[in-house]
């Protein structure tokens, strides 16, 4: 057993941890946070994306002990309390959603690409997502809904100014 | 997963002192993209894990016009794809580095474990060994053998070389820079990969005691350069050929030309021939479909892959065409 320490969702988090353990069962078993999907554990689906220090990687993939000092941000912490992050109200408003298996990597990779890119074009899109497997049906409703976030992100932005 | 020990040292030293001298005892992590689900499907079983990313020195990039290009073992691809100065001067390699699919493994995967992953052959992957034997027999000739070597298989290996940039890398003429207990040493990435014999040999020269701390690129010297990937999905997923051209042109004429093929042999399958039918002539849409098909010349395909020679071909002319444009 090995104590990690890291940033989880904004808060300081420790936990004892295993060899060999991975990322996906610490944040499913250890705090419970079921939203990140252990799907094919072996990192070709994307079900457990998670942002590690702003950036998408498969948590399957990466021991728990390599969390020490990172932030790790899951789909639950991405919302503002009740308030949807754009990327999730997106998927909503655009029914990019069907079983939901797939859903919180893919909006987590999405708010990572549109945190680096804010306005990509679709054959960027795609690119971004092409490590985010659906079975369910096809890209094409998720593919509008990146669109409709990034220019829900950047009507935000302009707003601001 | 089986239980190991793991260790973070923070120097190269300290790391190399935790190495045995016995492949499969120890092994190496970086970004964990490869290492983690071989050992998840018991592919390696190592009692002791030593973890690189804690050494800093080994994440820089740097360029200069006297000795090119010099990238850590950790740079990660997408770091790679970030750099503008190595875009600029080697476009190929850029393009290579794009072909790795998806975001997440782009961010996670480096350049050092990109060059030392694992076939993917699906007997290895399954437990059967490098070699896929089973009762002192290759299962490959007689099995499922559509994305096995369709060069270089003469002997007792059938899978293919897995990496993404060791073609064009050693199209470029780089080299890899390796730590061991006596010190460092510089291998040509060309000479870096070797066809096992035996089932405990390894794809590489590497020792398992030493570490692969960085890669050095020549400087580019006006090459025109391309790589041609030939897929059958673009999401995540390894080509089933590429093609890595690298050209050197005086006054519209080949002076030299190096074209390495990727996924079709067991090591990065260099093609002087390829370049032989280039040298001394003006690149042409026929020229470069004779360099295709010298390059799959000697081409000895297996029950099921016989369609990979005419997509090497193919990649081959496509590649030669793609950099003499400058498209990449």
């Amino acid at each position: 057993m090995e104590v990690v320490r890291f940033t989880l969702n904004g808060d300081p988090v420790e936990a004892g941890v295993r060899a060999g353990e991975t990322l996906v069962q610490t944040l499913r078993e250890r705090f419970g946070l079921t939203g990140t999907k252990q799907g094919c554990d072996l990192g070709d689906c994307g079900a457990c994306t998670v942002l590690f220090d702003g950036e998408p990687v498969l948590s399957c993939l990466v021991l728990a002990a390599d969390a020490e000092g990172h932030s790790v941000v899951t789909i639950e912490g991405l919302s503002n309390g009740e308030e949807l992050h754009p990327v999730q109200k997106a998927f909503l408003d655009e029914g990019a959603v069907q079983c939901g298996y797939c859903t919180p990597g893919m909006v987590l990779t999405t708010t990572a690409l549109l945190d680096a890119n804010p306005d990509p074009t679709e054959a960027e899109i795609r690119r971004a997502l092409s490590g985010n497997l659906c079975r369910c049906t096809g890209y094409t409703k998720i593919v509008r809904a990146v669109r409709r976030a990034a220019e829900a992100s950047r009507a935000d932005g302009r707003g601001g100014e | 997963m089986e239980a190991f020990e793991y260790a973070s040292p923070h120097t190269t030293e300290s790391a190399l002192k935790l190495l045995g001298g016995r492949w499969g005892e120890t092994e190496i992590l970086a970004g964990g993209t490869d290492l983690i689900s071989a050992m998840k499907d018991r592919v390696t079983t190592p009692k002791r894990v030593v973890n690189l990313k804690k050494i800093k020195g080994l994440k820089r990039i740097e360029y200069s016009a006297h000795s090119g290009l010099r990238m850590g073992a950790l740079v990660t691809i997408q770091d790679l794809l970030d750099n503008k100065v190595a875009r600029e001067h080697y476009p190929a390699l850029a393009q290579a580095a794009d072909g790795i699919r998806g975001e997440q493994m782009r961010h996670m995967g480096t350049v050092g474990g990109e060059l030392l992953q694992r076939p993917r052959c699906w007997y290895f992957r399954n437990g059967y060994g490098l070699l896929a034997q089973y009762q002192g027999k290759s299962l490959v000739p007689d099995g499922q053998n559509r994305y096995h070597a369709i060069l270089g298989n003469s002997g007792p290996a059938y899978f293919v070389n897995a990496s993404s940039l060791a073609p064009i890398l050693i199209a470029l003429g780089g080299k890899a820079r390796l730590h061991g207990p006596e010190g460092e040493r510089e291998v040509e990435l060309r000479k870096f990969y070797t066809t096992p014999m035996k089932e405990e040999d390894r794809e590489y020269v590497l020792k398992p005691n030493e570490i692969l701390t960085e890669i050095l690129v020549p400087p580019d010297k006006g090459g025109k350069m391309a790589v041609y990937e030939v897929r059958e999905k673009t999401a995540l997923d390894w080509p089933l050929v590429a093609a890595s051209v690298v050209l050197h042109l005086s006054g519209g004429t080949v002076r030299s030309a190096r074209v390495v093929l990727g996924h079709v042999a067991p090591v990065p399958w260099p093609v002087p021939e390829a370049g032989q039918a280039l040298e001394g002539k003006a690149v042409t849409e026929e020229i470069a479909d004779q360099a295709g098909k010298a390059a799959v010349s000697k081409a000895t395909p297996l029950s099921q892959n016989g369609y990979k020679v005419r997509l090497a071909h193919i990649a081959v002319k496509r590649a030669i065409l793609s950099a003499v444009k400058g498209e990449a």
